[in-house]
């Protein structure tokens, strides 16, 4: 078994090939979907448990505060502390609510959440889906979340609730369309539809940078559409504090408010990771074309670390525009989306189509 | 839009929503019975008297000094100026005449109050329309100034510094240096407030040309203050009829006629300016001498009835003494900013979403406690 941290096929490999020879296939891919899932659940949760220590950092930076510092060194145990506290509070009944509708949408949220991540490329063969329609496929489950955030409204029983979902519904329909278009885009560049062949696509450059203005413009509609999908701010119209108290998770306490509190960060964490991968390479390193000494230092960071920087940065921009924007309004978010978004990414999706077929990109 | 132009809702479209008595955006226990469309807001009612505490009633059986205690709790945000009020009127009442640096003393921290108050407003703005920040930029700078009246009087927020005749003691030796030091870090720091939220795209389109309100039905409703000038009502009482040291200094008053939501910001924002004016004007000036005049022990006003208004942070405040002679009044009632600049919310949100009712509701200010007395 050879690990490798700038290459983890081979140690992925060597796994596979070892259970392949001490048992059946069957269990032996049992075994693997179990493994995985297990990482993949831990890995969320202590992404999930980071980003919001992250966020609340960051604030803190913003706001002219210090931000947790109580619980362990720079309050670094600090959102533990939380979860533990979350997770033995009293779930709240709430009388004439839909119950099974309200227990199971703090589950779909996270199950659309968990799914997707599934699909995302942390490095070179540590990848757990790599499927020919790996865009395709992010964007349909990571879109089932609206789902459970409109049962959790209308099963409320709540007038807050129901706005807050309705919202919600109306705003996540409408900026899927922005967030496919810019990705198809990329995809028109890149020729695939395939996570790994996109990022292999970038060896040269990233795609931001070798596709021309259709790229840098897609990149923006981007990241302002899927800002919107997550329903984090300036677009978080869903829970609107100042309007609608806590919108669509009003009655939800303990850890089902956990559930949707983690996964609107770990929403968050895929935008950006798809951004990171389809924009700025994903796991691969800065190259430029031709220059083989200056990509050669580059490759000696290993993968693993340029993707996590490159979420990171993208993370970072979306937890600036949250804390320094005020909120719009829905009839203004329909707008932005319906009349300018959209005819831009279209446009966008021809003009991309066209430099490729004339072959001017780099 | 045009509340006539609305037309009257069936029994099925009709959604009515409870905003308050407990809720983020009324600042306090103020309920909204709101009729809504979808996101459009019908009509409005608000219910006062969550947090009637009947004031009025309790200046009844108390003594004059006494009675200012109370005026603190009313809107709580610009204490000093209505315990100013209460003073004031007793003043005028027994024709006493005050010395100056009690008149310079009273306008400054007036001013100080205002900043302060402003401070607070802006910061609940900014959250009302989302903006989380702003709260902590706002709060900042308002530490300075509790800080200062701190060290003057002991208090931070209920200062209770008036006493008929002039103030409970005199300025600490630090007040002049500290209020001077806080003018200059404050005149750097309000460009922020306009970096931060004024200049943002997205506040002007949340804000401008929304919660239009004509400068007529700004007098027939009686509206006050910053929303009674952003409306284009000249109504500002330290011009009008000016009190202690109002007239030694020159400032204008802000005036726009636009009406809209942004226009009640922006007046705000520029009195914030102002108050630092009229505060440079009178700080070097301090004359020196006693701080209070010798009053009787139980102060008795002459029979009779007196009103004395002051320019309060929210707008104008009114105080009506009936007095038949006794050491407590006959009666007193307060003419509250609050009260008459909650009455125009409905013409003002009819037609609009419910976030254009949050903005707008954020920009008139409110402070309960001062409603319901």
């Amino acid at each position: 078994m050879n690990f490798d941290i700038y290459d983890f096929s081979s140690f992925t490999k060597s796994i596979d090939e070892g259970l392949m020879a001490s048992m059946s296939p069957f269990w032996a891919i049992t075994i693997e979907m179990i493994i995985i899932g297990v990482l993949i659940l831990g890995f969320y949760a202590v992404v999930g448990l980071y980003l919001v220590y992250a966020e609340r950092k960051i604030c803190a930076f913003m706001q002219c505060r210090v931000g947790p510092n109580r619980v362990g060194p720079y309050g670094f145990f600090q959102t533990i502390a939380d979860l533990i506290k979350l997770l033995l509070k009293e779930l709240i009944p709430i009388k004439n609510a839909d119950k099974i509708l309200f227990n199971i949408a703090p589950f779909i949220v996270i199950i659309a959440s968990f799914m997707a991540i599934a699909a995302i490329p942390f490095a070179k063969g540590l990848h757990a889906l790599d499927f020919n329609i790996g865009v395709l496929y992010v964007m349909a489950v990571s879109s089932m979340g609206v789902i459970g955030i409109l049962l959790a409204g209308w099963s409320s029983n709540n007038k807050y609730s129901l706005i807050g979902a309705m919202r919600s519904g109306a705003q996540i329909v409408s900026y899927e369309l922005s967030v496919g278009l810019s990705l198809i885009t990329i995809v028109i560049l890149a020729g695939s539809l395939q996570f790994s062949t996109i990022v292999e696509g970038q060896r040269n450059g990233w795609f931001i940078f070798t596709g021309h203005i259709p790229a840098i413009i897609a990149f923006l509609v981007f990241l302002v559409a899927s800002t919107a999908e997550t329903n984090r701010g300036p677009f978080d119209l869903a829970e609107a504090e100042s309007e609608l108290t806590a919108g669509f998770h009003t009655e939800y306490s303990g850890i089902k408010f956990a559930f949707f509190f983690l996964a609107e960060y770990m929403n968050m964490f895929i935008v950006a990771s798809i951004a990171a991968t389809v924009f700025l390479g994903g796991w691969m390193p800065f190259h430029i074309g031709g220059w083989e000494a200056f990509n050669g230092i580059m490759d000696y960071i290993p993968p693993f670390i340029w993707y996590i920087g490159k979420t990171a940065f993208v993370i970072f921009l979306m937890m600036w525009f949250k804390w320094t924007f005020p909120r719009l309004r829905i009839d203004q978010l329909l707008t932005l989306e319906w009349k300018y978004l959209l005819p831009i990414n279209l446009f966008n999706i021809i003009l991309m189509a066209f430099i490729v077929l004339m072959g001017w990109h780099f | 839009m045009d509340a006539e132009k609305i037309q009257p809702l069936t029994e099925e479209q009709e959604f009515s929503i409870n905003m308050g008595p407990q809720h983020p955006s009324t600042h306090g226990v103020l309920r909204l019975m709101l009729k809504l469309q979808g996101e459009m807001v019908r009509e409005v009612k608000p219910q006062l008297g969550y947090i009637h505490r009947g004031i009025e009633k309790m200046c009844e059986k108390l003594t004059y000094p006494q009675t200012i205690h109370l005026t603190d709790r009313l809107d709580y945000l610009s204490a000093h100026i209505l315990n100013e009020s209460v003073c004031l009127a007793v003043e005028n009442a027994l024709e006493v005449e005050v010395p100056d640096r009690v008149k310079y003393v009273r306008t400054i921290i007036d001013e100080l109050n205002r900043i302060a108050s402003h401070q607070l407003w802006w910061c609940a703005f900014g959250m009302d329309l989302g903006a989380l920040t702003t709260f902590f930029y706002g709060l900042r700078d308002r530490e300075k100034i509790l800080d200062i009246f701190e060290e003057t009087c002991g208090a931070r927020l209920l200062l209770s510094y008036n006493v008929p005749g002039g103030l409970m003691f005199d300025i600490h030796p630090n007040f002049q240096k500290r209020t001077k030091d806080f003018i200059k870090y404050f005149r750097k720091k309000l460009p922020e407030y306009d970096a931060l939220l004024t200049g943002n795209p997205i506040m002007q389109e949340r804000t401008k040309g929304i919660g239009y309100f004509s400068k007529e039905d700004a007098i027939n409703f009686g509206l006050s203050g910053p929303p009674g000038r952003a409306s284009g009502f000249s109504c500002d009482v330290r011009v009008h009829q000016p009190y202690s040291a109002y007239p030694f200094a020159k400032f204008k008053e802000i005036l726009y006629t636009e009406g809209d939501t942004f226009h009640r910001y922006k007046v705000r924002i520029d009195e914030m300016w102002e108050s630092m004016n009229i505060i440079e004007q009178l700080i070097d000036n301090i004359p020196e001498g006693d701080f209070a005049v010798k009053m009787k022990p139980v102060i008795k006003l002459p029979e009779g009835e007196y009103y004395q208004r002051v320019e309060a942070a929210r707008g104008e405040f009114g105080v009506y003494i009936v007095s038949d002679g006794n050491k407590n009044p006959y009666r007193m009632k307060f003419r509250s900013p609050n009260f008459c600049n909650l009455a125009p919310l409905h013409k003002m949100s009819v037609g609009y979403k419910i976030a254009d009712l949050v903005a707008i509701s954020g920009s008139l200010d409110f402070v309960v406690p001062d409603m319901d007395r």
